[in-house]
């Protein structure tokens, strides 16, 4: 990096996406957990005084006491809440499988596709991620309803005698997460993969090594940062995941994003919900931490392709 | 390519399209339907044309997207600057952290803690409170596109200038922004889609008469499949495809800049 002397300028250009992120983004975080840790009586809009700063160490004393931790209590003691956890884990991780087992066969196509072929097949891979996200779900419910299109063309084919019930299903939020993000498993692992240096598959396959032996004993491994870069892209927003799970699921799918959604809206309990919050957070922030270098690679990636 | 790969990316592609291309087909049915086709018709769009909740709400969206991509777009560019010609100074760790943080951080939750805040400083919930949070969200999508275009930049241009006596901000604006200007347009324009498409932040942060379309069609889509919608984004996805066009066309010109 630059070893030139620092200079006001620089730190004039620093102060404004400084200032704009830490009260837009850091503040209202701890803030966050601040409500997460009141009590719902002392949690009503506007929640003031969050902190007394004038009343010093007195106004300290106040805002410690006023913390309690019977929301996270809640979250634990309340089978709601832990089954939501779990939902929201098993289906983030389920989706992430899925996207890796389809997601690698898509991004090897594209990187072996003709090079000027190339820019243009991953233009079509972009367009539906650039495409409103809740109509792409919606047009889910035409296709996997009872009398929507799925069933009409099994039906008419012969391969089923009654419509399936798809819809508002485990496997309908699944066939939506897998959909909704196979953009963001695909490309970074293209990337990684239009990377590798071709000598290495040509010198396996001088070795006598079948195309199936070279994707699997040389491709694959090499890919596999691409891989692990992919699934955590696509498993971290999949957690907090609303409207997927909202659209597409069952009153029985549980999913942590949606519960914090009906505590906020329906229920009102905006501690619990900022319980909720700080809960999703900490289930995701494990991913963030081990995937850090490799996510910041795929996002680069994203941002070229 | 053998037939495998050719078979993924045929495959890949129909899984990716059908459910776009379903929807534009079923816009223009003229049966409310989905399983009767009651052949051509634009009746839905003219419904649509005539529906005036829905397009207001799709002016708040349009103004939200302007005010909040040029927000991002300034707020982005500025930090991608940082990140890439700054070297270490002190707090850069907490500076990485708070620019790509919201790209990561789930959408209920930045929706939630702003909703939260603004509460606590007491600021009226409408269109304002709205692009301040697509503004936060967006920032760090526009600072990792043009901090991959940054890193791509050859430096002696920079250090060129400064050295014939051209003070910081002149070589800020006569060279370094110059050449980072398709970056800059592909960002904003990620920026205003972003924007567009956000359904769970604005829910928490806008106030009554501030619905944005994606929280008015969510609203409708939720009673089940409505033609009017299929018109509604059968027109979003030809308005979006046009944006990328133009994007890819940005990033093409890239490599003559």
């Amino acid at each position: 990096m630059s070893g030139r002397p620092r200079t006001v300028f620089d730190r004039i250009v620093r102060l404004p996406p400084l200032v704009w992120l830490s009260a837009f983004f850091l503040l209202p975080f701890a803030i966050t957990l601040k409500i997460s840790l009141s009590e719902p009586a002392t949690a009503i809009p506007p929640y003031l005084p969050l902190l007394d700063w004038r009343a010093g160490l007195e106004g300290w004393s106040i805002f410690l006491e006023g913390l309690n931790l019977d929301n996270y209590a809640t979250l634990y003691l309340d089978p709601l809440y832990r089954d939501a956890a779990i939902g929201s884990l098993s289906y983030a991780g389920l989706g992430s499988l899925i996207l890796v087992a389809l997601g690698t066969p898509l991004a090897y196509a594209l990187a072996r596709a003709p090079s000027r072929w190339q820019p243009l097949l991953v233009a079509l891979v972009v367009v539906p991620f650039w495409t409103s996200f809740l109509i792409r779900i919606y047009a889910w419910i035409a296709i996997l309803k009872p009398e929507g299109l799925l069933n009409l063309v099994l039906l008419r084919l012969g391969l089923i005698a009654g419509p399936l019930t798809i819809l508002n299903t485990d496997a309908a939020v699944i066939i939506g997460l897998v959909y909704a993000y196979l953009p963001f498993m695909v490309l970074p692992l293209y990337a990684v993969m239009n990377r590798l240096d071709p000598t290495l598959r040509e010198a396996a396959a001088d070795l006598g090594a079948s195309p199936t032996r070279v994707f699997w004993s040389v491709t694959l491994p090499l890919s596999l940062p691409g891989i692990a870069a992919g699934a955590g892209l696509c498993f971290i927003p999949m957690v907090g995941e609303f409207v997927i799970p909202d659209l597409l699921g069952g009153s029985e799918t549980l999913m942590l994003g949606r519960v914090l959604w009906s505590e906020f809206f329906s229920n009102r309990d905006w501690p619990l919900a900022s319980a909720v919050a700080v809960l999703i957070l900490a289930i995701v922030i494990g991913p963030v931490i081990l995937f850090r270098d490799s996510l910041r690679a795929g996002e680069g990636e994203d941002a070229g392709a | 390519m053998t037939w495998v790969t050719r078979t993924a990316l045929v495959a890949g592609l129909c899984f990716l399209y059908a459910p776009i291309l379903v929807l534009i087909a079923y816009s223009f049915n003229a049966s409310p339907l989905v399983t009767v086709w009651g052949g051509l018709s634009g009746r839905w769009y003219g419904a649509l044309f005539s529906d005036a909740p829905l397009l207001a709400a799709a002016w708040v969206s349009l103004k939200v997207a302007i005010l909040s991509s040029l927000v991002a777009t300034i707020l982005g560019t500025l930090a991608a600057l940082v990140l890439e010609r700054h070297g270490r100074f002190h707090g850069r760790a907490l500076f990485t952290g708070l620019v790509f943080g919201p790209i990561v951080m789930p959408e209920v939750m930045i929706g939630l803690s702003l909703l939260l805040m603004f509460i606590g400083i007491g600021l009226d919930r409408g269109i304002l409170t709205i692009v301040i949070a697509h503004a936060t969200f967006c920032t760090g999508f526009v600072a990792v596109l043009v901090a991959a275009r940054l890193r791509g930049l050859d430096r002696s241009l920079e250090e060129a200038a400064a050295d014939l006596g051209a003070t910081p901000i002149r070589v800020l604006t006569t060279v370094t922004l110059p050449l980072l200007a398709p970056a800059i347009a592909a960002g904003a324009l990620l920026a205003f889609t972003l924007s567009l498409d956000d359904l769970v932040i604005a829910s928490f942060v806008s106030g009554p008469g501030s619905a944005t379309l994606p929280m008015r069609l969510y609203s409708e889509v939720r009673l089940g499949v409505n033609p009017e919608i299929n018109a509604a984004s059968t027109l979003l996805v030809g308005l979006v495809s046009a944006a990328v066009l133009l994007a890819s066309w940005l990033t093409a010109r890239r490599g003559q800049a």
